[in-house]
């Protein structure tokens, strides 16, 4: 209708396609100036045309229990990975290397799945206080 | 085009059918349960290739939909009363996702009391979730506003959903006739579903409902929402003059009857438009200066257009099915007092709240209606207060 809206929407990173599946790969999402932008450079109904970008945004800010992973123990059987609801397990080679802290809620889910009690839940303050230390 | 005999249900359900979306997700409640019925018939006659998700309630009927709507898939879904209450927050979130939905609403009143049966207070109180709404007044339009829906929704300037009301049992249960559109026109009308950054695209993943907060962009997505409104106000005009154009049918915002030179002029919405056209012909074969207006787009809501249609008239009378409780009036009479501070000249309006919990209306209620406002273009001093159309006083 409006030509703003028509002259924005070429801008948007969105695909038009005539059903699943058929769009092509598209270029990272360029949002360095996003905060000026207004109402018509956002892709409609607020999409992020990237998936994944809960990575990008520290949740694990409110934890109240910090798991703590003993390495002697640790035999990498990846248990802990299935068990993770946030996906905070950190595997790389196939070996067990560390908690992402920004996505872990300290639920304890891996502490109590683990089979050689490899990890441990501690109090995030203390953690804390003994990180500064 | 052919010419059928179905109930208001069996007429929507036919268009649906003669869309054939990937999507179908419903919940039967009365009086929309033929459209549930009916499609789920075609489904399982093989007559359609649309997937239809018996759900358990009608929150999980529009959650469905959202589902099937993101992931790319051309969506609808039905209600009614307590069906579209159920719907509410989901409602909101169809529209601020910009997912073409298109829903028929088979109007029925809100518990309570329990009532079945038709007024417009389920839609109405869904007036301001940012669907787009068009009422129709017989089976018919009911079938035409459900083809045109898909056209409105999906246009790439307005991406929004839409939903298409016919009154509950008056025309949803009652048997009249019908044109329809052959197959192929209405596939040809509908076009090929575009999808707009669809889930199930591998090659170009996206997030779909993701929290933004303090300091994030809500308000400016706010605000294109009520563009892509302004959007469609354009829109459903040149959808409802290429159906006019494929049909003999056009659609406008709205339909006038009789008031060019209207001294008093009675607007309605929904089935009721009928009636009040038939005691408005009456009325002119006796000389008297009557006109009527029947409204079809509510939101978005064609203000400047009424504004300039109305402008002529000295006493107006708006007709509300439903009402909005400590308000000024019933909720069209709101819009269209509203509207009316942008016409040249200043008409005094009043509101007439009728049918409420399926009541009948008779023509004589229509005309004591028409009395009143004649009274008040001869200059005498009429309540501004609601007044109510075949209600018991005692």
């Amino acid at each position: 209708m409006s030509k703003t809206s028509k002259a924005a929407r070429s801008s948007r990173a969105g695909v038009k396609t005539a059903g699943p599946a058929t769009g092509k790969k598209k270029k990272k999402w360029d949002f360095r100036d996003i905060a000026t932008w207004g109402p018509e450079k956002h892709e409609p109904g607020a999409v992020i045309p990237e998936s994944g970008t809960a990575d990008q945004y520290e949740t694990g800010g409110w934890r109240t229990e910090r798991p703590i992973r003993d390495i002697e123990k640790c035999n990498d059987c990846m248990i802990c990975y299935w068990g993770c609801p946030d996906s905070s397990i950190v595997v790389k080679d196939g070996k067990m290397v560390g908690i992402d802290l920004n996505h872990c809620k300290g639920c304890g889910i891996c502490a109590e799945v683990c089979p050689r009690d490899a990890i441990e839940m501690e109090n995030e303050i203390q953690a804390r206080k003994e990180e500064e230390v | 085009m052919t010419r059928v005999a179905l109930t208001g249900n069996g007429a929507v359900a036919l268009a649906l059918k003669q869309v054939e979306p990937d999507v179908m997700a419903a919940y039967p409640i009365t009086p929309q349960t033929e459209i549930a019925q009916n499609y789920a018939q075609y489904v399982a006659d093989g007559a359609v290739k649309t997937e239809y998700i018996a759900v358990e309630s009608e929150h999980s009927a529009m959650s469905s939909a959202i589902g099937a709507a993101a992931a790319g898939a051309r969506t609808v879904t039905a209600t009614s009363s307590q069906g579209f209450a159920l719907m509410w927050e989901m409602l909101y979130i169809a529209a601020s996702l910009r997912l073409p939905i298109t829903m028929p609403v088979i109007t029925r009143a809100l518990s309570g009391p329990i009532n079945i049966h038709c007024d417009h207070s389920d839609s109405m109180g869904g007036r301001d979730s940012g669907w787009i709404q068009l009422y129709g007044e017989d089976a018919q339009e009911g079938y035409d506003n459900a083809i045109q829906a898909f056209r409105i929704a999906e246009h790439m300037d307005v991406r929004l959903p839409v939903m298409t009301m016919i009154d509950g049992f008056i025309i949803s249960g009652a048997i009249g006739p019908l044109e329809t559109v052959a197959d192929e026109d209405v596939k040809n009308f509908v076009g090929e579903y575009q999808a707009l950054n669809p889930l199930l695209n591998v090659e170009q993943p996206v997030t779909v409902g993701a929290f933004d907060s303090l300091g994030g962009w809500y308000f400016e997505h706010k605000v294109a929402q009520n563009r892509a409104m302004e959007n469609a106000m354009g829109v459903i005009e040149e959808v409802g003059a290429e159906y006019g154009v494929l049909t003999g049918r056009d659609y406008a915002h709205f339909k006038t009857h009789e008031i060019e030179d209207a001294e008093v002029v009675l607007i309605a919405i929904g089935s009721a438009a009928g009636n009040v056209k038939s005691v408005v012909d009456q009325l002119r074969a006796n000389g008297k200066k009557v006109g009527m207006m029947k409204v079809r787009t509510l939101r978005p809501f064609p203000y400047l257009q009424i504004a300039e249609a109305l402008s002529g008239a000295r006493a107006i009378g708006v007709m509300d099915r439903a009402d909005s409780f400590g308000a000024q009036g019933g909720p069209l009479y709101l819009e269209v007092r509203s509207a009316m501070l942008e016409a040249q000249s200043r008409p005094q309006i009043f509101n007439f709240i009728y049918g409420l919990g399926g009541r009948d209306i008779f023509p004589n209620d229509i005309e004591s209606a028409v009395e009143t406002l004649e009274r008040a273009a001869a200059g005498e001093k009429v309540s501004p207060t609601r007044h109510y159309l075949n209600v018991r006083e005692g």
